[in-house]
């Protein structure tokens, strides 16, 4: 088992027929993923390596059965896309498009209390089950089937955390990750929740970074509710507060959201966390050792 | 990005936010004509970006044009110091020239987002003109919150709720309401990131104003809002983040002395804390983008290194579906083409055919020093950094 993405996973992707679209389409599909059509408004009837594109998600799915989407959809319309995706019924919103203003996400969010799909990101890497499918942009070969998931904010800090447990022969069940800005559609807690139910999965890594507090709320509810071991690294430690690392949500503001806070409330939770990033692995692997 | 105060003033104005009269200038002697239109008593605001700058000396009354005068003349051209500026200051360049005010209350009233909620939340308090967060941390009861829904926008009893949590009363309550619900219109309309008022003032004849005004906005929507793009006033940001900004690179300048480049925000951050962790100090956070284009690497390694306290750089890459030899090639080119890079340079490459990549930094005219892991690699800068490579 994995959670989210499998061997059902029947995927559409929105944007299918720009550069980066194209290009992840096929490294999704080349990685065993079902590719199963493309979405771009006024295009459809083309086809991209293939894989049949259509004007519309509602079109899309009711001619190929999907229930899974990706975005590349650019940000002035990403959130249209992804309230289309949900209007049309699919189940799985992975949106990997980055810029996306704020306003915009606050109305998707609304939106989505009525609506009940799941969003992962958007300003995300995507989420993969390694050996199984994946629907993202992250390397897939980097990856190892095996019993560890993963969970972050960054992308690449992901693949480093990645990296590291494969090197030390330590697979992966599912890596999520949750996207870089203030609002995004899952949280840590969701995917532990999802964790926490999945036999497969035997202890998690978990990369927070600064800026809001979803990593305070995520270390209350590993407290009280979650058995399994964890591994966390909180990044930022040495950012000044008020300036936006990059990540539109790596913000400290008015005195919260730093990296000591988020630290000092993983270790409270029990999770062991670790000073150095080139440390998750290693951990991960004496915490499982022991 | 940030805009000034009188610019702040100008966009709430537009949303029926009553605000002292006054006008913009860079010369003493406007500063003198503009105080004698306002009656030959006024108030000179120095325009920065940051915040405390009545503390800093940055704010000053003037009692006739001559003394309006010599306090512009004064302002203008002083790098104030406040605590959000840094030790170096920040080169005043405009002062706000503005009607002095008939303060009976001062008042603070903001709106920004609460991430955890996923709404924007007004923030009112009746301890006007001190530091929020202070206010916050000692007594969070003396701030009202109220939260607004993105789709409906504040509704005239929740603007009423926020005037009477202010403790205001009467036809003054009622004004306050409406400046409320101006601001928050304002808020939302432009895509801010935060709009503050504080001081929010309260007359003796029982009007309420804004007596300072701050707006920030998001940077993703700026694409809708051509208008405030026009009010972005380069001077006030760090010229090599401005240079940096050109080329789509994200690039944080800080105090240390040890550079670094990293594909992606969150190994940035996290190749900035393992130097700290070290014993180092970094002197940027750099993402250069998750494919780390040869084109992105080459224009961030100039800037980098077009800091004069740089020491060392490390260039940490996780080559992903982007090839490590590839990305090493593009180092590698990179420098070449710069020429006279005499920096020590700790570039620590992993992920996709990295054997072939570190080969490539090895075997280049460049006496790169190849890390592996980013331990090694953080070790290594710091005592490049410190002098012994």
């Amino acid at each position: 088992m994995a959670i989210w993405v499998n061997d059902e996973t029947r995927l559409v992707v929105q944007g299918i027929t720009g550069k980066e679209g194209t290009f992840h389409a096929l490294g999704c599909r080349d990685y065993g993923t079902k590719v199963v059509a493309g979405v771009t408004p006024g295009k459809g009837g083309e086809t991209v390596e293939g894989i049949p594109v259509f004007d519309s998600v509602a079109e899309a799915r009711a001619a190929t059965d999907a229930n899974a989407t990706m975005i590349f959809v650019p940000p002035p319309f990403a959130a249209d896309a992804i309230l289309e995706a949900a209007a049309a019924g699919i189940e799985l919103v992975v949106c990997i498009t980055e810029g996306i203003p704020v306003n915009d996400m606050l109305k998707v969010k609304a939106f989505l209390r009525d609506n009940p799909i799941r969003l992962i990101g958007p300003n995300c890497p995507g989420v993969i089950s390694p050996g199984k499918a994946k629907i993202g942009i992250m390397p897939g070969h980097i990856h190892k089937q095996g019993r560890i998931g993963v969970v972050s904010r960054s992308g690449t800090l992901t693949y480093e955390a990645v990296w590291q447990l494969s090197n030390l022969g330590l697979g992966q069940s599912t890596c999520v990750g949750i996207g870089g800005d203030p609002i995004n559609g899952t949280s840590f807690i969701d995917v532990f929740t999802q964790f926490a139910r999945d036999p497969d999965t035997d202890g998690v890594v978990m990369i927070g970074e600064i800026g809001g507090n979803a990593e305070e709320q995520a270390a209350d509810w590993i407290k009280a509710n979650y058995k399994k071991p964890v591994v966390g690294f909180i990044a930022g430690r040495t950012a000044p507060p008020g300036r936006r690392m990059g990540h539109a949500g790596a913000i400290i503001s008015g005195g919260k959201g730093t990296a000591a806070e988020k630290f000092e409330a993983l270790k409270a939770a029990g999770i062991h966390v670790v000073e150095s990033p080139a440390a998750m692995g290693e951990t991960m692997a004496k915490v499982l050792g022991a | 990005m940030k805009i000034h105060e009188y610019q702040a003033k100008e966009i709430l104005r537009r949303y029926g936010v009553a605000t002292p009269r006054g006008k913009v200038t860079e010369s003493a002697e406007e500063a003198a004509r503009i105080c004698e239109e306002l009656g030959g008593r006024c108030v000179v605001k120095a325009q920065i970006h940051a915040g405390g700058r009545g503390k800093g000396g940055g704010v000053k009354l003037a009692k006739s044009p001559q003394e309006a005068r010599e306090i512009a003349g004064k302002i203008l051209g002083m790098q104030l110091v406040t605590h959000q500026t840094g030790p170096e200051g920040q080169l005043v360049r405009k002062v706000l020239v503005e009607e002095t005010a008939d303060i009976a209350q001062e008042l603070y009233l903001s709106i920004t987002l609460d991430r955890s909620q996923g709404k924007p939340v007004i923030m009112a308090s009746s301890q006007g003109g001190m530091d929020i967060e202070e206010v916050a941390a000692k007594d969070p009861q003396a701030i009202f919150r109220q939260a607004v829904d993105p789709h409906l926008g504040i509704l005239p009893f929740q603007a009423r709720a926020v005037a009477s949590g202010l403790g205001l009363k009467g036809q003054t309550a009622a004004k306050a309401a409406k400046l409320i619900t101006g601001l928050v219109k304002a808020y939302l309309d432009t895509d801010a990131s935060l709009a503050e008022i504080n001081p929010l003032m309260v007359t003796g004849g029982g009007d309420v104003m804004a007596l300072d005004a701050k707006m920030n906005f998001d940077d993703n929507a700026l694409f809708r809002h051509k208008d405030i793009v026009e009010m972005r006033d380069l001077a006030e940001e760090n010229p090599l983040e401005v240079e940096a900004s050109k080329f789509n690179l994200n690039y944080i300048k800080l105090d240390g002395n040890i550079a670094c480049m990293v594909n992606g925000a969150g190994l940035a951050m996290a190749t900035m804390d393992i130097i700290k962790l070290y014993g180092g100090d970094p002197a940027n956070f750099l993402d250069v983008g998750g494919g780390a284009s040869q084109e992105a690497v080459k224009n961030a390694f100039r800037i980098l290194v077009s800091d004069p306290n740089v020491k060392a750089v490390l260039i940490n890459i996780f080559g992903g579906i982007a090839r490590t030899d590839r990305i090493a090639r593009g180092v590698v080119g990179a420098i070449e083409e710069l020429g006279n890079v005499t920096l020590p340079v700790v570039v620590r490459l992993e992920g996709t055919n990295v054997e072939e990549g570190r080969r490539t930094l090895s075997e280049a005219p460049f006496p790169f020093i190849v890390a592996k892991q980013m331990a090694d690699a953080a070790e290594k800068v710091v005592t490049a950094a410190k002098g012994g490579r």
